[in-house]
């Protein structure tokens, strides 16, 4: 079975429109994100989140207004299956960070259920059967909300300077870059995604980031690979064609591989429960863009980069693809 | 040709049944109820907090207040000895929590307190500051210790304190690189309880009542408004909690015995058949205890527990070696009581930073939700490898499953642990797993295309993806080491579980996966490769 039987498409011919639809993309999410803010989780913005078992389907809107403040920043909505009727309260609070004052935001909402006369919470649930008590709570104050999120930030930069670094290694600068700016494109196209759709950056959501950071790369790797076995054969050949060769000879691979990830991604986002949502809805996009980007983005800035000279024969650093590989295949 | 084929299966078959009886039956015999020998329980896979349920507490050590402690004993003591050798000086007031003043040195006892204070204060820099006045600042490798064991010993109480409320497999770890503690108790709902028993100081002392009990004005009074140095004011217990107390003691600042010098404490009935807490003392306590009440009989002890005086009851005659606290307990009061006292105090008072709790339902929603999940995706990919890949989609079904197998497997044997997002590592290890056969399978139809041999182009195939592999594989691992660097518990697990599979899969997928075509090629000459 095929999917493309000798495909030949002219993909380096699309660059510019490619790049000028991802910045599109990018720039709606920039503005998406300048005007409403990116929302933030409850691990890096601080605050209370109490998940709540009623014994009987409860009205969201009744729960809200009875929070204090009438519920303005609150967020109320039906946690898990509907038939479970639990409900996650978020507050944008947390009691103070003195002693053991950091529950007494969410000792408040219970108490606050219990006088509108919704249901009297008698604590937490003792085992999976009880109902009207708190399944769950997460509560995190200023201080650890802000290291997370430095960490958060740290991590990603790290990780994509490692890359960086690696493929520079392993493949010339140029392939680096490549990598780099596509990997780049895909976190950016995600954060548009999730802006528009409106989903907490939470550490899930970061640890789907930075999978996609690898995953992206993969991608571009597998043709970067192809460019540098090809560039044997084709010296004389200009890069754009050079270029556009590997990328069609590995499309079906590029394709299949992301097809296989994103029926595991799919089975996740829809089996995977309430928790993982915002992690396989990243991982979603994440490795549509990857695949994307692998092919129009990470090869149009090698080109750009290198600009319209052939490509020498051997890479600018001893890499050790080449013999090997002929030795290995015999 | 391939010799060393049956030896390559071998492995194969022997690897898989290891990881299999280690990883996976251990997780089927819980599920089904199976005889599970205790040796393999003990090595199945750890589950992280949020798919088994429980409390999970990050909390900060306040090391400034064991600091001050430090800084107001070792003043107290400047003073006692300045007292004793006749030295004056005007005041000695703690300032800061590393650093004390003394005011009011005359110009002729100038070196007397010098040779006082070098005696005594060794671990403070002492800056002289104008006319009588010194400054004592505590030394930054003394300060650096201190906060260092404030924080190891707040960690092996609360871990005491953890055990004595029978929470088991708790984790009690510190964070590197800064004074705080995370605290996990799997199975735990009574949070309030638990936060209470962790979080309270528990710093026992028996002080001498000087005056009082009386309103704060009326006990100044008798101070003409400033107390002695050496004596200081200690709300008591009040009528109802969280109220602020309306009685004071002025008691002396030096407590001769504490809770340091407890050898047990029990909860028990004092003779009015109330709920009190028993003590004995340890020797060298007993003794301090007993000159303590020898001499001073007929006057009253205030028990002050956490600068709160719980009574204060008169001294009828010698005690030695154990004695009783009572004053408005519960029982359960009682009992909370005695096991802070008997794990001992915490050296500084704690700030919860955050607090996480799964109920038993939400962990359990949590791993049905994964098992299901785990289980489509699989499906999912098994189906689409047969119907693209024909009979070569049994060979990467195959190199696959072992894949997962060894996953889980060597997870249990390190003692890795299993979260939520650690199980979305293990169903996109799946999907990213099997990307390494689809790379080799597409070079091989490649190289079919081109017109080589069945066995050629096998060998080709493989042989000619390995480095792209091995390239793909260090990127991702690359960034899963940062994400682990990076990570708390659950996306921890992520990392662990998806660097694992990483590695895994590069053996899976080249030496299973080729072993498999070997096998197949052995058997009989292959004119046509289902692929």
């Amino acid at each position: 079975m095929h999917i493309f039987k000798n495909p030949n498409f002219d993909f380096i011919r699309w660059k510019w429109h490619a790049i000028a639809l991802s910045w599109v993309i990018i720039l709606i999410g920039a503005i998406g994100i300048w005007t409403k803010g990116m929302p933030k989780g409850v691990e890096f913005s601080g605050g209370t989140i109490v998940i709540v078992k009623f014994d009987q389907q409860p009205d969201l809107d009744k729960i809200r207004a009875s929070l204090p403040g009438g519920g303005a920043n609150a967020i109320v909505q039906q946690y898990g299956d509907p038939t479970q009727k639990q409900v996650m309260i978020r507050v944008h609070s947390a009691g103070a960070e003195t002693g053991a004052e950091l529950s007494a935001t969410a000792d408040q909402v219970t108490k606050s259920l219990g006088q509108a006369g919704l249901a009297q919470i008698t604590g937490h649930c003792l085992n999976a059967s009880a109902t009207n008590c708190i399944a769950g709570t997460e509560i995190i104050g200023p201080t650890v909300g802000q290291e997370l999120q430095s960490r958060g930030i740290m991590a990603t930069v790290f990780a994509l300077a490692g890359i960086l670094v690696y493929i520079a290694l392993r493949f010339r600068l140029s392939f680096a870059v490549g990598a780099v700016v596509a990997t780049v494109h895909d976190l950016l196209i995600t954060f548009a995604f999730l802006a528009f759709f409106r989903y907490d950056l939470s550490l899930n959501v970061i640890a789907a980031l930075l999978t996609i950071t690898g995953y992206s790369v993969n991608d571009t790797i597998v043709i970067f690979d192809r460019v540098r076995e090809n560039l044997r054969g084709m010296r004389r050949d200009n890069i754009d064609h050079v270029v556009n060769v590997a990328v069609n000879q590995t499309l079906s691979r590029t394709i299949l591989t992301a097809g296989t990830t994103l029926l595991s991604v799919i089975s996740l986002y829809f089996f995977g429960g309430e928790v993982l949502h915002g992690f396989a809805f990243t991982m979603l996009v994440g490795v549509i863009t990857g695949t994307y980007s692998s092919v129009f983005i990470a090869a149009a800035i090698v080109i750009i980069w290198q600009g319209r000279r052939p490509l020498k024969g051997q890479p600018a650093t001893p890499v050790t693809a080449a013999k090997p590989n002929r030795r290995r295949a015999s | 040709m391939y010799k060393n084929l049956r030896w390559k299966l071998l492995t194969i078959v022997v690897v898989i049944a290891v990881f299999f009886t280690v990883g996976v039956y251990p997780l089927m015999a819980d599920h089904f109820h199976w005889p599970l020998p205790a040796a393999l329980k003990a090595h199945s896979l750890k589950l992280g907090l949020d798919l088994k349920g429980g409390v999970q507490l990050e909390l900060r050590v306040n090391t400034d207040d064991a600091l001050r402690i430090t800084t107001t004993s070792t003043s107290e003591q400047l003073r006692d000895s300045l007292k004793n050798s006749s030295t004056q000086y005007g005041t000695i007031t703690v300032t800061a929590p590393t650093t004390f003043r003394v005011e009011g040195v005359p110009q002729d006892r100038d070196s007397a307190f010098r040779t006082a204070a070098d005696e005594i204060a060794t671990n403070y820099d002492r800056n002289p500051q104008g006319a009588g006045t010194y400054e004592f600042r505590m030394k930054p490798t003394v300060e650096r210790d201190l906060r260092e064991q404030a924080v190891d010993q707040t960690l092996q109480t609360i871990d005491r304190r953890v055990n004595e409320l029978g929470v088991t497999e708790p984790q009690i770890a510190r964070q590197p690189q800064n004074d705080q503690i995370i605290v996990q108790l799997p199975g735990v709902s009574d949070v309030a309880h638990a936060k209470d028993i962790i979080g309270k100081t528990a710093i026992l002392e028996f002080k001498l009542v000087e005056a009082g009990p009386g309103t704060k004005d009326d006990l100044l009074k008798q101070y003409n408004g400033t107390l002695p140095g050496d004596m200081e004011m200690v709300p008591g217990s009040a009528t109802t909690a969280g109220e602020p107390a309306s009685v004071f003691y002025v008691v002396r600042k030096i407590a001769t015995v504490t809770g340091q010098d407890l050898r047990l404490a029990k909860p028990g009935l004092d003779e009015n058949n109330q709920p009190a807490v028993h003590f004995e003392l340890k020797s060298a306590g007993a003794q301090k205890f007993g000159k303590l009440s020898g001499e001073n009989i007929g006057r009253y002890l205030a028990i002050v527990l956490d600068n709160r005086i719980i009574s204060a009851p008169r001294l009828e005659g010698r005690i030695t070696d154990q004695g009783r606290i009572s004053g408005g307990f519960t029982a359960e009061t009682a009992n909370d009581l005695a096991l802070t006292l008997r794990s001992g105090s915490l050296p500084a008072s704690l700030t919860y930073l955050s607090e996480t709790v799964v109920g038993p339902s939400l962990g359990a929603d949590s791993i049905r939700a994964g098992v299901i999940a785990s289980f489509v995706g699989l499906l999912l990919i098994m189906a689409f490898m047969l119907i693209y890949y024909k009979l070569s989609g049994i060979n990467a079904i195959v190199a696959l499953v072992a894949n997962l197998v060894i996953l889980l497997g060597l997870m249990a044997y390190i003692g890795a642990v299993m979260t939520l997002p650690g199980i979305a590592g293990f169903v996109l290890t799946m999907g990213v797993g099997v990307d390494s056969n689809v790379l080799i399978f597409e070079r091989i139809k490649e190289e079919l295309a081109a017109q080589r041999g069945v066995r050629a182009a096998i060998n080709a195939g493989f042989s000619r993806v390995f480095l792209t592999l091995l390239d793909t594989h260090v990127a991702s691992l690359i960034s899963a080491l940062f994400l682990f660097q990076f990570g708390t518990g659950p996306i921890r697990g992520f990392a662990t579980t998806l660097s694992i599979g990483l590695f895994v899969n590069l053996f899976t997928s080249i030496f299973v996966s080729k072993a498999l075509y070997e096998f197949e090629l052995s058997k009989r000459q292959v004119p046509a490769l289902s692929i």
